[in-house]
């Protein structure tokens, strides 16, 4: 015998398909094992064509499905290190963390369609995202270049930065925040430096280390919060 | 410049601190976020996203000498803004346990077995209406030890790139009639009735006969505001 589906009575459950729930789909944690899904190997080189980003010794090599990064040529500017721990409430590193930075090129200029301006040229090899875990001593680590100055609100420029997002296991949501440098041109009235309480600013600034690495520890919760966004 | 800013969280929004969820006890802020202008940084985002993450992957079931244990499904949908227009162009990452419910990742403990032929990851980008289709096996729940008998109910990973900075979304794919949802601090974490807007539909007509079970799910994006957003300082 057939049973129509029209036929059958079944009892009104709202799901992701009904009108009148429609909205914003909300946003749940990556957990603890998203490392074979999403930080590839290259994922936190934006230069050249090292492994950096991804922690391969945590799932079998046969399984190995993510991309290569394969770049196309030297991007133009500063190159750079930046990297920092990663802590909790307690104090203890978090090894399971995902870094992501979205930034412009040395000229100041996004890789992104919705960056139409003219006048800030692009720059064929550089693409701007990156993505990385967490090692097992709760550091993250990027080769990138250094950017330049973007627009702000109105005239004003902002002082060079990297946007950042934190992932991990217990954050239920993207934590939104940014890295600016010590040295960096504009700092003093950068737009949304000046919108966080003066006292908080210094947990989005890194400072160059003896090896000319740009370090900014992360803290997720505790002394020394670092500053995230209402976005 | 004056930007057209993306809008901010709607009421479906999770808080960051869910107790219940007790790994976010120690790692979510206890200062409130701090509003910024959005800029130019946070209303773009990557373009050339298959530079980075390769072409696509969208069938999780043919990565390996043979076919995976598990019930083949197909889960297709759209990748929408808030006004309903489609995100076309953008990638969709994917990763899940396999049909045991085993994560094939060192640190997965659960005594289950790990699938040779299933590793659980993929890719798929949506096309010009928004839409998006992929194939894998349903994914089995599994223990965790949040509390006593703590089971995550069955669920897909997904992460959205979206247009900009500003619409960065991770989020996670249940399926309807599981009972384990209701009683899952993770997905508890967002409140009734949005909780329903991560559970996927069964759908006779994506269903393809003698070969896998069709679900239906719909991604929606933060939308923009109508007009540019206004710096807050008018003293000029």
């Amino acid at each position: 015998m057939t049973i129509e589906p029209e036929a059958r009575i079944t009892a009104p459950r709202l799901d992701n398909q009904d009108p009148a729930l429609f909205g914003q789909t909300p946003s749940q944690t990556v957990g603890p094992f998203f490392h074979y899904g999403l930080p590839w190997k290259g994922g936190a080189d934006l230069v050249g064509k090292s492994d950096m980003g991804a922690r391969p010794e945590l799932f079998p090599e046969d399984h190995y499905v993510l991309n290569l990064s394969s770049p196309t040529g030297t991007p133009q500017g500063e190159v750079i290190e930046v990297a920092g721990r990663v802590f909790d409430g307690n104090g203890d590193l978090v090894p399971d963390a995902m870094i992501e930075i979205w930034q412009a090129n040395a000229a100041g200029r996004y890789a992104s369609i919705a960056d139409a301006r003219e006048e800030a040229p692009r720059d064929p090899h550089f693409v701007g995202f990156g993505r990385a875990s967490t090692d097992i001593d709760g550091v993250y680590r990027f080769r990138t270049i250094r950017p330049g100055r973007v627009p702000g609100p109105g005239n004003s420029l902002q002082a060079p930065h990297l946007a950042v997002s934190v992932f991990g296991r217990g954050l239920i949501k993207r934590l939104a925040t940014r890295l600016y440098f010590a040295d960096g041109e504009g700092n003093e009235v950068d737009p949304v430096l000046n919108a966080v309480p003066e006292a908080r600013r210094e947990t989005l600034i890194a400072k160059r280390q003896t090896d000319g690495t740009w370090w900014l520890d992360i803290v997720l919760k505790g002394d020394d919060e670092t500053v995230f966004f209402d976005l | 410049m004056d930007v057209v800013a993306y809008a901010r969280e709607d009421a479906g929004s999770p808080p960051s601190l869910f107790a219940d969820y007790r790994s976010t006890v120690a790692r979510s802020p206890i200062q409130p976020l701090v509003r910024v202008p959005q800029t130019l940084t946070e209303v773009t985002g990557p373009s050339g996203w298959e530079r980075l993450m390769g072409s696509a992957l969208a069938d999780l079931t043919t990565q390996h000498k043979s076919a995976p244990q598990g019930q083949r499904i197909i889960v297709t949908g759209r990748v929408l803004d808030e006004a309903g227009k489609p995100v076309p162009n953008t990638v969709m990452e994917i990763w899940q346990a396999n049909a045991a419910g085993r994560y094939i990742h060192s640190k997965d403990n659960w005594d289950a077995p790990i699938d040779p032929n299933f590793t659980g990851a993929g890719r798929v980008v949506t096309d010009a209406e928004g839409r998006y289709r992929f194939v894998t096996i349903r994914p089995g729940a599994y223990p965790w030890g949040n509390h006593n008998n703590a089971w995550r109910p069955a669920h897909i990973h997904l992460s959205l790139l979206g247009p900009a900075f500003a619409t960065r979304l991770v989020t996670q794919l249940y399926f309807p009639d599981d009972p384990l949802i209701e009683i899952d601090p993770i997905a508890n974490a967002v409140p009734m009735p949005y909780r329903q807007r991560m559970v996927c539909r069964f759908e006779i007509g994506v269903t393809e006969p003698n070969w896998a079970l069709g679900y239906l799910f719909d991604v929606v994006l933060k939308g923009r505001e109508q007009t540019p957003f206004e710096e807050n300082d008018h003293d000029h």
